[in-house]
């Protein structure tokens, strides 16, 4: 469970976050909407404890800032958009760095340790990456890779930026597909930023639309994936449809009409 | 990493044999069998024992000694700071060390106090450095990434620290130019003073700062993804930075202080651990330090065998061979990231 009440982030003179209060609760994903440089990614970060804010941040009953690094870590894994992938490093050792916040200052990985990082391996059909370097790796494979990581993390709380930004169509459904499979198995608090509006309605439970720092909606995705209110955020013309098959799809009109042929 | 141990076994043999006068392996082996306790009964010629007792061993000795240090510490820093350009003056070691030395040699101070000095000049530096690189950025105008600001903010005002009190030496020993003999021969470091005080006195130094590195050898590869990153996976950047830091400085001012600046091992060993070794920094410390010695120990026979009446300065031969090496890992690397 994630919880914010009136959190604050200011870079110099500008805030990026002016009062944001959420929560998501146990097992259940909310994704984050809102146009560039709404404060999506500065609200993860600050759930994350990368960012200074003010007003409370509460994971999974306990409050943030009394927490460690290193416990945090242990009750939040947090993917950045674009995660640094050394090109030397092989599979499995990328994912043992998930263990990270389990292990003592100068502690070495168990074999325990690399148990679940296998067993995870295993379960996500990612064996055979075990010995790859990143750097043989596509777009899609380092996708999985980077949430195997996460999961590596044992948190219950997963915090996703973009997490299909780099990835074709049919490669972000797939990872979306399996971040909820993860999800449901584990009962995992899921919280994240997703640029595609049609993929956030048909994959989170609750939408939270922000803008210019400020919650402007949050509700189920036919309460927010609204014409006025996906409008008025964006500053442009956008139309939702709903689909013979009952999903909503979200299309952005010209701001001129086509010119005649 | 057996085969750099192999390269530094043969270097210390080749070191101690290797000299204007040839000394037998067997009398070598009998000398030191000589100082060992319960030693079996040997006769060694005493001018043998003396070279090789005296002279030979506590340079080869004090070379190893300053060369693991040195490439360890720059591997180090290459982790912590994420840099392959980092080197283990980054930070003003050199600059601040140069200052100490320059000022007691230009005073006539006992040479005693010239390790004192430059080992004082070179903390205070990275000192300084740090007080003023940590303390700058104002948080948030990074939009967020303190980490990454940190970094570079550390890094530049290691540039700055290190003109400054580059200026202030180079003032110094222009207005004492009787003393610039060996102002300069200190800068370009060497071993040929080695004595095995000097050794003894860097080994706690060289000791304590390669194991408390080495045990970070796992955190420096948790930073192998970013300062935000390794934060997120629980890891405290800026305090796991500042013990790193600590502990590669007083290595490095330790052996700075008694063979002076010599360049490039510590930037050309750990990239020649990661090409031939792999990237892992639980690979890189140990291969670092292993083939830093050997690499030292090396460049000193060539510096004081290739001429034949006169000693290289070391410095001299480390870049000599260190700048087309450079050169070359450059090229390979371009090459690599173009077929991959």
């Amino acid at each position: 469970m994630i919880g914010v009440d009136d959190l604050r982030v200011s870079f110099g003179p500008t805030r990026a976050l002016d009062g944001v209060s959420a929560t998501v609760a146990t097992g259940e994903w909310v994704a984050l909407i809102g146009p560039n440089g709404a404060g999506k990614t500065t609200l993860l970060r600050a759930i994350a404890g990368l960012t200074p804010s003010a007003g409370g941040i509460v994971l999974a009953g306990q409050p943030a800032r009394q927490l460690s690094h290193r416990k945090r870590a242990r009750l939040i894994a947090y993917v950045p958009q674009h995660p640094q992938l050394p090109p030397e490093m092989t599979g499995l050792d990328y994912i043992l760095l998930g263990r990270t916040p389990h292990l003592g200052y100068f502690a070495m990985e168990s074999e325990a340790d690399r148990r679940i990082c296998l067993d995870l391996l295993d379960r996500m059909a990612l064996t055979d990456m075990a010995g790859r370097r990143l750097a043989t790796m596509s777009g899609g494979e380092a996708q999985r890779l980077v949430l195997a990581r996460a999961l590596a993390q044992q948190a219950p709380i997963l915090v996703l930026d973009e997490p299909t930004s780099s990835l074709d169509l049919g490669r972000r459904v797939d990872a979306l597909e399996l971040i909820d499979e993860m999800r449901r198995e584990r009962s995992l608090t899921v919280l994240s930023a997703i640029h595609d509006l049609t993929l956030a309605g048909q994959f989170a439970d609750r939408l939270v639309l922000l803008r210019k720092g400020t919650v402007a909606a949050d509700g189920e995705p036919a309460d927010v994936l609204r014409d006025d209110l996906l409008s008025e955020a964006f500053g442009a013309g956008v139309g939702v449809l709903r689909t013979s098959g009952g999903d909503l799809a979200v299309i952005s009109h010209r701001q001129r009409s086509a010119a005649p042929p | 990493m057996i085969g750099a141990t192999v390269i530094l076994a043969v270097a210390v043999i080749a070191g101690v044999s290797i000299g204007p006068v040839s000394v037998p392996l067997g009398v070598i082996a009998d000398t030191l069998a000589a100082h060992l306790p319960w030693h079996p009964a040997v006769s060694v010629p005493p001018v043998d024992a003396a070279i090789i007792w005296q002279i030979r061993l506590p340079r080869v000795l004090l070379g190893a000694l300053v060369g693991s240090m040195l490439a360890g510490g720059g591997a180090a820093y290459q982790g912590v700071f994420r840099n392959p350009l980092a080197d283990p003056y980054l930070l003003g070691v050199a600059a601040g060390a140069g200052l100490g030395a320059t000022a007691v040699i230009i005073s006539g101070g006992g040479l005693g106090l010239l390790p004192v000095a430059a080992f004082g000049g070179a903390i205070a530096a990275v000192a300084l450095t740090y007080l003023l690189g940590a303390g700058a950025g104002r948080p948030g105008e990074d939009g967020g990434q303190r980490g990454a600001a940190g970094t570079a903010s550390i890094l530049l005002a290691g540039i700055a620290v290190a003109a400054l009190l580059t200026a202030a030496q180079t003032y110094l020993q222009q207005a004492h130019t009787q003393t610039l003999q060996s102002v300069y021969a200190w800068i370009l470091g060497g071993l040929s003073n080695a004595t095995w005080s000097q050794a003894w006195l860097i080994v706690p130094y060289v000791l304590i700062s390669g194991l408390i590195l080495l045990a970070h050898r796992r955190l420096l590869d948790v930073l192998r993804v970013g300062e935000t990153e390794a934060g997120a996976l629980g890891v405290n950047v800026p305090r796991l930075r500042l013990i790193v830091v600590i502990a590669a400085t007083l290595g490095v001012a330790a052996a700075v202080s008694v063979s002076g600046l010599i360049g490039f091992v510590g930037i050309i060993v750990p990239h020649l651990a990661r090409l031939t070794a792999g990237a892992s920094y639980r690979i890189v410390l140990p291969v670092s330090m292993i083939g830093g010695a050997a690499f030292l120990v090396l460049a000193d026979i060539a510096a004081r065998t290739v001429q034949p009446d006169t000693e290289i300065p070391i410095g001299v031969i480390t870049a000599a061979i260190g700048a087309p090496f450079f050169l070359f890992v450059l090229r390979s690397r371009r090459a690599r990231a173009e077929t991959s």
